[in-house]
Formats: C-alpha cells, structure tokens, sequence
C-alpha cells in the first residue's frame, strides 16, 4: 500500500528544491547561450557567492537588506574578473580548453576560500522566516519554501530582464548569432561580460538560499554537479530545459533520497543523466546542431 | 623540423627514436632509472612509484583526450575497476601478479567500452559530463557491493615475485616503473600504427574522417577501451603500491588530476602526457618543502592543503592562457636552441 499522503510531501519538497536547481541553471544556462562556455565551476561560484554573503552578514555584522544586495554586486565584480582574466584570452579557442580553464577556476575558488574562511562548516544567519508551511496535509520545511518562493522571484526578474531590457535583448541576439549581432552594432565583447556578471550574479543569489538550507562549507560546489546534469537534461542552451530540469531533477533526488536512500540522490540524478544521453543527446530541450563540413 | 639527419627510407622516417642523440639520451635516463633506486631514499622511491603510476594514466587518458579528441572525466574510475580487479584476484586467488594487472587492464577496458558506446552521439562536452556519471555509478557499486569490502574497501598481500614479497618502495619499484616503460612503448608505438592514425583523423575532424572511411564508432570504442586499459593498469599497480582500496580512493578530482596532467604537459604527445604528469605531482611535494623553507611555518601547515588547490587551478588557468601546448612545447623550443648551439638558434 503506498502512502500517497507521504508521496505527496516528498514531491513537494523535491520540486520546491528543484526550484533552487532552476535557479542555479539559469546561471550556467546565460553563460552557455552567449559564450558558448560550459562553465563547470558554477557550484564554486555559488559557493563564494554565500561566503561573501556570511563575510558581509555575519562579519561585518549588515543587515540583511544591506548584507544581499553587497553581495550580489560583490559577485557581479567577481564574474566580471573572471571573465576579464581567464575566459577573453581563450576567445577562440577549442571549448576544451575553456572547459579546463573553469575546471582551474573551480578549483583556485575552493582554495580562496579554505585559506580565507576555513574548510569549517558555518551558518548563515537566519533571515527566513521559520513558521513551518502547510500545503493541504503536507508539511513543507520553511526554508526550503521561502527558498523556492525567491527563487521563483528571481527566475522571474530574470526573465524579464531579458525580454525587455536593451543588455538582455543584446544577449539573446549574440546568443541567436554572433556574426549578425556584430553587425548590427551590438558590443559582442561586452555582452559576453555582461552574461559572466549576471551568471556570477544569480549564482550568488542561489549560493545564499542554499547556504541559509543547509549550512556553507568549501565543499558546497558539490551542488553544482547537480546542476551540470539539469542543465545537460534540459539541453544546454534552453531556458526552459533549465527550469524545468530542475524541478525534475529536484523530484528525482527526493524520490530517490526518500524511498532508496540517501546514498542513492546522486547515482539517481546521474541514471538519470545518462539516460537522456541516451535518448536525446542534446537534452531535453537543446537545439539539435546539425554538423556541416 | 631538425637539421643534419638524412633519412633515405620511409622506415628510418617513421622511426621512434631517428637521431643517435636521442638514443644516447635515452641510454642515459635508462641507466638513471636502474641506479635511481640505488641512491634515493625512501621518499623519493615512494615519490617515483607514485609519478610512475600517474604517467602510465596520463599516457592513457592522452591516447583518448589528446589523440583522439574525446574529454573524459572518468580515469579515476576505469583505475578504481582496474585496482579493485586486482585486490579481489589477489586476495581471493592468488593469482601471479601478472595475471592479475592484466585482467585489470581488461575488466577496466569493458568498463571503458560500455562508457564508450554514447560517444557515437553524443560529443564534446556533453561526454565529458556523461563521463562523470561512470565515474558517480562505479563509486557507488565499490560502496556498495557485497565483495567490495563497502567503504572500508580491500586490503591486500603484496605482489610476489617468486616467493620474494614487493613490499618495500625499492621492491615494488622493480615492478611498476618497467611495466609503465612499457606501455608508453606501447603508446608511443600505437602512433605509427593504421589505430593511431584513424584516432588522430577523428580528433581533427570526426566527419571528415568517416568520409575517409573510418568506422568512427568501432575506433572512438577502440580509443576508450586503450585509454581504460591503461587506467586499470595503473589501478591495479596503484593497489599493489598502496596495499589498500577504498571507494574514496578514487575520486572526480584524481580524473580532473589526470585531464590537468596532459594539459600541462602537452596534449597529443606521448612527452606531453609523461611531462605533465611527472610535474603535476611534483608540484603539491616541492610546496610542502617551500612551506619547510619559511621560517615559522608550523603556523602555517594548516594553509598547505588550500594553496596546492589554488596552485592546481593557477596551475591549469596558467597553461591554457600562456603556453596551451604545454611543456613538450617549452622542452622542443628548449631542445631547437641547443640544437645548433653555440652558433645562432
């Protein structure tokens, strides 16, 4: 007999931090579509997103209304640098090398932030409001919640700012066609740094909700192999597969954490992962490239 | 292109080592390698079991990456089969050594076939992500099967050699740097072969050379399975040298290790994945002895472990911005310049 009620709150859950998932991939996902960089470091960019968060909030001692906007043009600043010193120079290079060149920022990051705060594990200061949410029958843990709420939020905004805002309608037009984009006198150069600082941006966003769920540490870039198999699911280049990879992979991993195990979340996302590969190489909603000669 | 040889036949064009230079050279690292272990210490002994067992997966993951043009992020994983292959066979049977590397090598090479088979479809990047899944499932099967020890993982007997145990550095030396000589023989070798050449047409342009009439999926499956082989090779040279497997043992980052090894040496050339990965593990024991050098450093061992990260990553993001061909660049300029020294270079 299954326990649909149990089931039920389950799937909240893991849909609702699947929601942090779409968040996170719509970081990568900007990058991606007008860059072309598939940028592996996005849990280290997270990860120093929410240590800036903790520096500001709980060292400098901001209030938090303060402490979210810091951090978050403290991020832009970074993505910026990196997109400045490591990601310009590779212009036209293979994408392996860009791939390996994020693989190296990944790891300078973690270092950065071992030698700045410590591998210690460490709390965020509670900002989120802590009365626990009922849907229905189902109990639904604040934090993760109001996490999806903002997150909602966020992907919102996004969104937005990408259909109506002039440096978001230069992105989408790089990302369409770069050739055409130049032509038209759009600064191809600067959209590419503006994609790193709203990449850095939202990543920093949702390093602060995963940080105030569940604690920071150094080896919270491990999220970000979560997000690298929604964004692979979802196809690389596809808003849409973003969101809603997420909130699929989301479900998998509480289905599989719930029923199966802990141990099994990740060997479920990655089946998963492979899976799809298999099926449909290029995600579930990716642009199928044709290769010509 | 080097001056003052004359080859006159197709063979002497196509040979491994063409000039007497080279093979004088190479009388003298030979002879160094045998006196190596007469001279050295313990550590260092340690230290070049280890840089021989990482240059024997370098040289693999190079035939895969670096000639063939498919990223993969498993290494560590086709090592993990190739090592706990060995520590079941040596503990449960007790089969010659031999034995044992090379069935390795080969339950790795079907671990690596199977990984293998999406690369038909799906390419670059999205390999290499599809690549960490192998590494996540065989983390998870070492954790989790009933003869794998669980995360306690395998312990097991030296390696013998007619009755007398490798259980010393100085032993077991005699075993893993020849069988690492070897394959990159082989290696080296395979580039000269009808194989390697297909490989190299594929990592140029994989349509191009299906129109040249290369089975693409017979040789991208081919090139996984040389590259895996080669990795459980290393594992299992890797058990017999640490004398333990743990599912930990084996991690995404030693993967990540090995694909930074041949970007810092040099993809696509047998020196290149030899230089790097010698270099790369240098490079985490020559900090550590600089962090000896600073005075008062006792305060500051507990920085060690996070500036080898970020010396790891600098490391990468140094080489592929500055010198993306790597040290066997840097050693062939070296190389040209006293090539007509002391007259202009």
């Amino acid at each position: 007999m299954m326990d649909w009620a149990y089931l039920f709150e389950i799937s909240l859950t893991g849909v609702a931090g699947g929601g942090l998932y779409s968040l996170a991939a719509l970081a990568f996902v900007i990058v991606y579509k007008a860059t072309r960089v598939v940028n592996i470091a996005i849990g280290e960019m997270l990860m120093a997103g929410a240590y800036l968060f903790f520096t500001f909030a709980a060292m400098f001692a901001l209030p938090i209304w303060l402490a979210i906007p810091a951090t978050v043009l403290g991020s832009g600043l970074l993505g910026a640098m990196i997109e400045r010193t490591m990601i310009r120079p590779l212009l036209g290079e293979p994408p392996i090398s860009v791939f390996m060149v994020t693989v190296g920022l990944g790891s300078v990051l973690v270092g950065l932030v071992e030698v700045i705060w410590t591998a210690d594990q460490r709390r965020l200061p509670e900002f989120l409001p802590a009365q626990p949410i009922m849907i229905g029958d189902a109990f639904l843990a604040p934090k993760i919640f109001w996490g999806a709420v903002i997150a909602v939020i966020f992907i919102a905004a996004v969104l937005l700012i990408f259909r109506f805002w002039r440096g978001g309608i230069a992105l989408r037009a790089t990302a369409s066609d770069q050739a055409a984009a130049y032509s038209v006198g759009i600064n191809v150069p600067r959209v590419f740094s503006l994609a790193w600082v709203f990449s850095a941006m939202i990543a920093a966003v949702s390093g602060i909700i995963v940080g105030s769920i569940g604690g920071i540490s150094s080896s919270m870039g491990v999220f970000g192999l979560s997000v690298l198999v929604v964004v692979i699911v979802g196809g690389l280049d596809s808003v849409l597969g973003a969101l809603i990879g997420g909130l699929f992979i989301g479900l998998v991993e509480a289905l599989a954490g719930a029923y199966l195990g802990g141990e099994y979340k990740l060997l479920a996302t990655f089946i998963v992962l492979v899976a799809v590969l298999l099926v449909r190489p290029y995600g579930l909603f990716g642009t199928h490239e044709i290769e010509r000669l | 292109m080097r001056i003052g040889t004359l080859k006159e036949t197709y063979v002497a064009d196509a040979a491994l080592f063409d000039s007497r230079t080279q093979k004088i050279w190479l009388v003298v690292a030979g002879a160094l390698l045998v006196l190596f272990p007469f001279v050295a210490s313990d550590y260092w002994l340690y230290l070049a079991c280890l840089v021989s067992i990482n240059v024997a997966s370098a040289t693999g993951l190079n035939i895969l990456t670096g000639y063939t043009g498919l990223v993969s992020l498993g290494q560590a994983a086709f090592m993990g089969l190739g090592a706990y292959t060995v520590a079941t066979m040596e503990s449960t049977m007790g089969t010659p050594f031999a034995l044992n590397l090379l069935c390795g090598g080969v339950v790795a090479m079907i671990g690596g076939l199977v990984v293998g088979i999406p690369s038909l479809r799906v390419k670059g990047l999205y390999l290499a992500i599809a690549t960490i899944a192998a590494s996540f499932i065989t983390h998870f099967l070492f954790a989790n099967l009933s003869f794998t020890g669980g995360t306690g993982g395998l312990s097991i007997q030296p390696a013998s050699w007619f009755g007398l145990p490798l259980d010393t550095s100085f032993r077991i030396y005699w075993l893993i740097v020849p069988v690492t000589l070897l394959m990159l023989l082989g290696a080296a070798n395979l580039f000269r072969t009808r194989i390697g050449r297909a490989f190299i047409a594929i990592r140029d342009r994989d349509i191009s050379a299906e129109v040249l009439g290369i089975p693409l999926l017979r040789y991208k499956l081919l090139s996984f399975g040389l590259s895996s082989f080669y990795a459980g090779v290393a594992g299992g040279l890797w058990a017999y040298f640490f004398r333990v497997v743990t599912p930990e043992s084996f991690p995404l980052l030693m993967s990540i290790f090995f694909l930074a090894a041949i970007i810092v040496g040099g993809m696509g050339t047998i020196l290149g994945g030899v230089l790097g990965a010698v270099f790369m593990t240098m490079v985490p024991e020559l900090l550590k002895f600089v962090f000896d050098l600073i005075p008062g450093g006792a305060g500051l061992t507990v920085f060690l472990s996070p500036v080898r990260t970020i010396i790891f990553g600098l490391l990468i993001i140094g080489f592929l911005v500055f010198e993306p061909h790597g040290l066997a660049e840097i050693w062939r300029r070296v190389r040209r310049y006293f090539h007509l020294w002391p007259f202009r270079n």
